[in-house]
């Protein structure tokens, strides 16, 4: 191992943290092998070493995101590297190394404050589950790869760290493995990232074959370095796409598969069978993040080829189907019952946002959202869970209602998220950082629909949250049993991520971008006169009429009406069959059923008689031959060769026989014999001396 | 006129194979060295009756002979009477036909 | 030829013959006897009168004695039950027929170089034992040795297994 630590620019002397940026992951992945060599009933070791591990990786990330945060205040790029090689084939070798820059440390505090907040939440939400180590185990497993994805200057390291990651998503979803559902959710989430996997896989071949590295950044010889990008961009790939261009659409395509965007969506609502801090923490803030932050983090591949102010075709291809994402599934959360379900859509929609934003306004816009969604998302998620818990494992929407009186912290928690969500204006962060991407959508050089459909998809937005809020919390109790407020160690939790809901708005308005600033090295300047520029203002009027437009259409329709459970939803009795496809979530999974599905079905049929027939005769025929032949030997062995000689033996025991009969023992034979020989003998001599 | 030494040469002939039938046909082993006697006699009379009509009767060859000859049939005999007795002391019988053990 | 050399081959050659061809052992035993003593008369004959009286003492007084020893030591006395012949005995037959055929001959064919008859020699006893310490000395020796040697042999082979058994 040749470890390297240097600073991109020498100014800064090489510090510590970025050395020891690698405990951040490694810590948790250690505590989650020691959880899971404890036995069962070992709760407070397996908390303690979980959510300890966790905070000190916070700790850790802390110092590194202030070490980045004086580095930029000295206007100096911050970007330390430590690579090494992890196996020597020939001249190169795999690379493996870790990134210490901007967008590296915000991800870091992001995930470990979020994941800790979450791991508190759990000790009280599985409490009665008696599979609580295990729980804890592979949250801390989860929690160690995320930020192993997050640090890692490999696209190796990368990749492993992501499949990590799938896995426990996978192990996750799947954890109440008894249930039929939530064993076959299990299976669609993690086969369905698999496909989007193969073609990131190829994609990341594709770059090292390009660029001869793995590392993203290394002294100007990386592959995300004007050196390696210029290689990318000039050779083509056919289909009128550099290579660049190539290369992106396959890593976008695994990040597609990651971050559900439109073909690949499929799982999220389904992984939603896992417990709720599990569809928090993964399915919300940080790993279908994953997706996005990939795309953030390889954006100088993706740029590559584009004019000021223009686009390529990758960027293009991520911006539209971001946006179709986004309103894709806004339409069908309008018409779900559940309320988890509900919550799922909202964040492939979100997610559809932020590709749609790193597509049309750069890294900055997308990852604002990242960060903001993964806070007020998480808020969401967990309320729902305390509602869940408070309402006895309900998650009917239409059996819950009134809980604002039963459960008042939670609405108030729940209510800021879903604002926050809705992005009403300036007091919530989900309004600047969808504001962000609104205008980036405006001012977009290739096409306007995007913008129409991110403004249709906002409007969706605000509906479905005000119908949901309606359902759970306004009008009166329909469930069974009686409601009540969630302990505090899971009510805390709620309060601290609705405080950063809220605040985190204030790093990124116009008027002083920190955040943006951040994330591209410059200096974010406070300029209060930004909030009365006319574009602004513009675009504060458009928001708010579009939330007033969604929460007021959600008010009318639903309001403290609290309908019985069987009665047809408001929006259903007007228009039916709308109502009925959308809630089928517009046939999506039952396409994928009678073409992929069957297909595969098909083809493993095929195979199976493939293997039976053809390869089993193969061996069938192999075999018979074997054993003819080994039949056709032992007949010659046994009747020829041992025949013969036995026949020739019996032949030699028979003349031996014979000749032994010569040698009677009997006296008066020898005697006869030998007058016989004496006489012929004296004859012959007799004969011949005749005169 | 033809000489004598023909009749006894005959004589002999005769006398040899006598002895020869009896060793080949009897089954007794005594019977059989009954017959060997006979055949050595039968020797022993040719050899005088060549001693007697033949050149140089005076050398004493052809007497010489046939004593020592008379000298060994009778150690023969005895050697060999001595066997069967110890044969019969063994297996109980003097057929020739049951002393086949020495057979192949 | 001499009436007395017919009488006196017919002798020999009938004791032979009913040495071979009598049931009981003791009279095939006393046919030898006559076989022998008609030999010696022949010797007697033929002016060999010192082969003759060995003859009548060496087989008539040992060797037939000892055959009826013999005999009796073998209890020859029983007869066998399958008859005292050989199961093959035309076998036999034939070939001393067959000896006696060449013989003959061998006789008859060469008659006619036989001298005819000389002198009778004179043959004393002090000659023949000049001759056998003189020019016979070795074949005497020699015949003494084995005559040993077949004393001993024949003591030890007929020696009662008694003593060895104990």
């Amino acid at each position: 191992m040749i470890l390297e630590a240097t600073a991109s620019t020498a100014q800064l002397a090489p510090s510590s943290i970025a050395g020891i940026l690698w405990v951040i992951p490694a810590l948790p992945i250690v505590v989650s092998g020691v959880i899971a060599l404890l036995k069962q009933p070992q709760r407070k070791p397996a908390t303690g070493l979980a959510i300890g591990a966790l905070s000190i990786s916070l700790l850790l990330s802390l110092v590194a995101f202030a070490r980045v945060v004086a580095g930029w205040a000295h206007g100096i790029a911050v970007r330390e590297v430590v690579n090494f090689t992890w196996a020597r084939v020939g001249p190169t070798g795999l690379e493996l190394g870790w990134v210490l820059d901007p967008l590296a440390a915000i991800m870091l505090v992001m995930v470990s404050f979020v994941g800790l907040l979450i791991f508190i939440y759990s000790v009280g939400y599985m409490e009665h589950d008696e599979n609580f180590t295990r729980f804890f185990c592979f949250l801390s497993l989860f929690a160690g790869a995320m930020l192993g994805v997050v640090i890692s200057n490999s696209l190796l390291l990368l990749f492993m760290c992501w499949e990590i990651v799938g896995l426990t998503s996978y192990l996750l979803i799947g954890f109440w493995y008894q249930k039929p559902s939530a064993a076959a959710a299990a299976k669609k989430a993690f086969i369905t990232t698999r496909f989007g996997d193969v073609f990131f896989l190829l994609g990341i071949v594709w770059f090292f074959a390009q660029t001869g590295t793995l590392l993203f950044y290394n002294h100007g010889l990386g592959s995300l370095e004007p050196l390696s990008l210029a290689v990318v961009a000039t050779n083509h790939a056919g289909l009128g796409l550099s290579a660049a261009g190539a290369i992106g659409l396959l890593i976008f395509a695994g990040a597609a598969g990651k971050s559900g965007q439109l073909p690949l969506h499929v799982w999220l609502p389904d992984a939603m069978e896992g417990p709720t801090p599990v569809s928090a923490l993964i399915h919300a803030a940080t790993m279908v993040a994953a997706g996005v932050y990939l795309i953030a983090r390889v954006y100088p591949l993706m740029q590559v080829g584009a004019g000021p102010g223009g686009s390529t075709t990758a960027l293009t291809v991520v911006a539209w189907v971001g946006a179709a994402t986004a309103v894709f599934a806004a339409l069908i959360a309008v018409a779900q019952n559940d309320i988890k379900r509900i919550l799922a859509y909202s964040t492939i929609s979100q997610l559809g946002y932020m590709m749609a934003g790193l597509g049309l306004g750069g890294v900055a816009v997308g990852m604002f959202h990242l960060i903001t969604h993964a806070f007020f998302k998480a808020l969401l998620f967990l309320g729902a869970g305390s509602v869940i818990h408070g309402c006895h494992e309900e998650q009917d929407i239409r059996r819950m209602g009134g809980l604002r009186v039963d459960m008042p912290l939670t609405f108030a928690t729940y209510g800021i998220g879903m604002l926050a969500l809705c992005g009403f204006p300036i007091a919530f962060s989900g309004f600047w950082s969808k504001d962000a991407i609104l205008e980036s959508a405006q001012h977009w050089s290739v096409a306007k629909t995007p913008f129409y459909l991110l403004v249709f998809g906002a409007v969706l937005t605000a509906f479905y949250m005000t119908r949901q809020i309606c359902y759970v919390f306004l009008g009166y109790w329909r469930g069974h049993g009686e409601a009540h407020e969630s302990p505090t160690v899971m009510t805390l939790p709620l309060a601290v991520l609705a405080f950063f809901a809220m605040a985190l708005g204030v790093i990124g308005t116009p008027a002083w971008p920190w955040f943006h600033a951040f994330l591209e090295n410059r200096a974010p300047g406070l300029d209060m006169h930004a909030f009365i520029e006319p574009s602004f203002l513009a675009l504060l009027s458009t928001s708010t009429l579009i939330v007033a437009i969604g929460i007021g259409l959600g008010w009318w329709l639903y309001g403290n009406k609290s309908p019985k459970p069987e009665a047809p939803d408001a929006l259903e009795k007007t228009a039916p069959h709308v109502w009925a496809a959308l809630r089928d979530r517009l046939y999506v999974d039952e396409f994928y059923g009678v073409t992929i599905i069957a297909f595969y079905a098909w083809w493993a049929r095929v195979a199976d008689w493939f293997d039976r027939r053809v390869w089993g005769g193969i061996v069938a025929v192999v075999t018979w031959l074997f054993n003819f032949w080994a039949r056709f030997n032992r007949t010659l062995d046994m009747n020829w060769v041992d025949g013969s000689f036995d026949k020739s033996c019996e032949e030699l025991s028979n003349s031996g026989g014979l000749l032994a009969r010569v040698q009677g023992g009997r006296v008066q034979n020898y005697l006869r014999i030998l007058a016989v020989a004496v006489v012929v003998l004296a004859a012959v001599l007799l004969w011949s001396s005749r005169p | 006129m033809e000489s004598p030494l023909a009749g006894y040469l005959l004589v002999a002939a005769l006398l040899f194979a006598i002895g020869l039938a009896g060793a080949l046909v009897r089954r007794n082993a005594i019977l059989v060295l009954i017959g060997i006697e006979l055949m050595l006699n039968a020797a022993n009379l040719n050899l005088i009756a060549f001693w007697r009509y033949g050149p140089h009767p005076e050398a004493l060859t052809g007497m010489m002979f046939a004593i020592f000859s008379i000298a060994v049939a009778a150690a023969e005999a005895a050697v060999g009477l001595g066997l069967v007795i110890s044969i019969y002391r063994h297996a109980n019988t003097t057929e020739l036909d049951k002393m086949n053990r020495m057979k192949g | 030829m001499s009436p007395i050399f017919y009488l006196l081959a017919v002798l020999t050659l009938g004791g032979g013959l009913a040495a071979v061809t009598l049931k009981h052992l003791v009279h095939c035993a006393l046919a030898t006897t006559v076989a022998f003593a008609g030999l010696a008369l022949l010797f007697l004959q033929l002016d060999a009168q010192f082969a003759g009286f060995a003859q009548i003492l060496v087989y008539i007084g040992a060797v037939a004695i000892l055959i009826v020893f013999a005999i009796l030591l073998t209890r020859g006395s029983d007869l066998p039950k399958e008859g005292v012949f050989s199961k093959t005995w035309p076998v036999g037959l034939v070939i001393a027929a067959a000896v006696f055929a060449v013989l003959g001959w061998a006789v008859l064919q060469s008659v006619h170089a036989v001298p005819l008859q000389t002198a009778a020699p004179s043959v004393t006893v002090h000659d023949i034992g000049v001759a056998l310490v003189g020019r016979y000395v070795l074949p005497l020796e020699i015949v003494a040795l084995l005559l040993t040697a077949a004393t001993i042999g024949a003591v030890i082979v007929a020696m009662h297994e008694k003593e060895r058994t104990r």
